[in-house]
């Protein structure tokens, strides 16, 4: 059995940090280090809305959270995640209080067959964050500029997040009327 | 995916000294390549060293008025350092112009140095691999080759470099700081960093076992304008055929570095001079002794094409880009 020493080093006369908190709650880490982010949550917590597409980072099907920054679960181990704290589309909404966001997918048709959904979600939510901290984007003009949330940008900025089914243009409205206005 | 053992560690330190201690160990940061390999079996680490912790992730102005990149500082916040914005932009267009949001947010500055190529037959363990399997032969030279290398190559791998970062970095001749397990540190040029494949295709930095990336150091602005062009299949989230990374000033001197053709980042400063005539002249001499396939030939018209629309853009507007 593999073995690890995965308490991240504290401050003398501090308890490290030993667990990884996922939606708010804490969680220790999978016993095996090969165990990704993404199937510690879906085998090991039962948080299936996460969802594995490619499992090498190209579909962006398994789009969290990580301290509000979206990365792809199944290309990081969740032992890297001691002491993190990770969101994923269960930890935004419910089945009777949809966030907002998810609310604009089901008005708008965001998707067909919703495999890809909960990525894309929790994409929109780390695509608009970097947008409020000045993050360019390829499509960026003006690199100093306030970063702004034009179609253009968001299609770009969601360009890590496959849809299958091609619900393109609808995830584009979606995400046009969660954003209001260009800001 | 092999299984390994893991450690965080505290110290730069106590990182380089597992290194040296532990055959098969590996550093780990992002891991965004290395865990994909991970799980193909071309990479098997017996151990994995996660560095997060390390106190490398500040970019810093140096006392020679450039700017000293942590070595774990995220592509992201890289390319959204507002130094970097100003006065580096095209270090910020290169990053953007490569990967996705999700995993510029995980990568690492050093991590993206140290990416394996992307040669499909590298990937595929069922074929030859020179890199992958040392004098097994390379599928690729007589294979599909369209997105490989065509200058830089040996008879035994014409992998391409496949980064974009590193590409903006030897443009601007930064250097990388390094640190070992006696607690040497060296700092050493970009240009020397990703070698060549020649017999040795597997070897592709100067990087020595127990030595751990701490920054890349950046030297003064150069000002002018800046540059990256990057042609690729799909208009995002690509490999770079071409890519084109310039400085232009309006005396038409500059410096130019292409991606996506070489090896290595590739820069022939001979080459720069041309700028004065046309991008065909500065194609032909940096591209001097190309031996591309039949498939990736196109290649080095496309590097003209790419140069000259890079050099129109830079006439036509005074506009930044």
């Amino acid at each position: 059995m593999p073995q690890s020493n995965m308490n991240p080093p504290a401050a003398s006369g501090m308890t490290p940090v030993r667990f990884i908190t996922v939606n708010g709650e804490q969680h220790s880490p999978p016993e095996d280090p090969r165990t990704t982010l993404l199937d510690f949550l879906r085998e090991q917590l039962d948080l299936t809305g996460t969802k594995k597409g490619c499992d090498q980072g190209q579909c962006g099907a398994c789009t969290v959270l990580v301290n509000g920054t979206r990365i792809n679960a199944c290309l990081t181990l969740a032992i890297m995640h001691v002491g993190d704290e990770v969101t994923t589309v269960e930890g935004l909404g419910k089945p009777d209080a949809l966030h907002p966001l998810q609310r604009a997918f089901v008005t708008h048709d965001g998707y067909q067959c919703g495999y890809c959904t909960p990525g894309q979600i929790c994409s929109v939510i780390g695509a608009l964050a970097e947008i409020d901290r000045g993050v360019p984007s390829h499509v960026t003009g003006d690199l100093s500029a306030p970063m702004i949330t034009t179609r253009l940008e968001m299609r770009e900025r969601m360009s890590g997040n496959i849809c299958r089914c091609g619900a393109y243009s609808n995830i584009q409205d979606a995400i046009a009327e969660f954003v209001g206005e260009p800001r | 995916m092999r299984a390994f053992t893991y450690q965080r560690v505290a110290a730069t330190a106590e990182a380089t000294a597992a290194l040296a201690r532990i055959p098969g160990a590996k550093l780990l940061a992002g891991g965004t390549n290395l865990l994909d390999l991970m799980k193909l079996e071309i990479e098997a680490p017996t151990h994995l060293i996660d560095i997060r912790d390390l106190d490398l992730a500040r970019i810093e102005d140096t006392a020679a008025g450039g700017l000293r990149i942590g070595a774990l500082v995220s592509n992201t916040d890289l390319a959204s350092d507002a130094r970097i914005k100003r006065h580096y932009p095209v270090i910020s267009r290169a990053i953007v112009s490569g990967a996705t949001g999700q995993l510029r947010n995980k990568a690492s500055t050093a991590g993206n140095l140290l990416q394996r190529n992307r040669c499909p037959y590298f990937y595929d363990t069922d074929q030859p691999c020179n890199k992958r399997l040392p004098g097994s032969g390379c599928s690729a030279i007589d294979g599909a080759s369209r997105g490989l290398a065509v200058i830089g190559t040996s008879s035994a791998c014409i992998a391409t470099y496949p980064g974009d970062l590193a590409v903006a970095l030897r443009l601007l001749d930064a250097e990388i700081e390094t640190v070992d397990a006696a607690g040497r540190t060296r700092t050493l040029p970009i240009a020397d960093f990703h070698r060549l494949p020649g017999d040795t295709p597997q070897i592709e930095t100067a990087l020595q076992p127990s030595e751990l990336i701490t920054a890349v150091i950046l030297p003064p602005p150069l000002g002018g304008r800046h540059f990256y062009l990057k042609v690729r299949d799909r208009a995002s989230y690509a490999f770079a055929l071409v890519s084109v990374a310039a400085v232009l000033h309006p005396d038409r001197t500059g410096r130019i570095a292409f991606g996506g053709v070489a090896p290595k980042p590739w820069r022939v400063e001979q080459a720069e001079a041309a700028l004065q005539d046309s991008a065909e002249a500065v194609v032909s001499i940096a591209f001097d002794g190309a031996t591309p396939t039949e498939q990736n030939a196109f290649k080095v018209p496309l590097a003209a094409r790419a140069l000259a629309s890079v050099i129109a853009r830079a006439r036509e507007s005074s506009d930044a880009v």
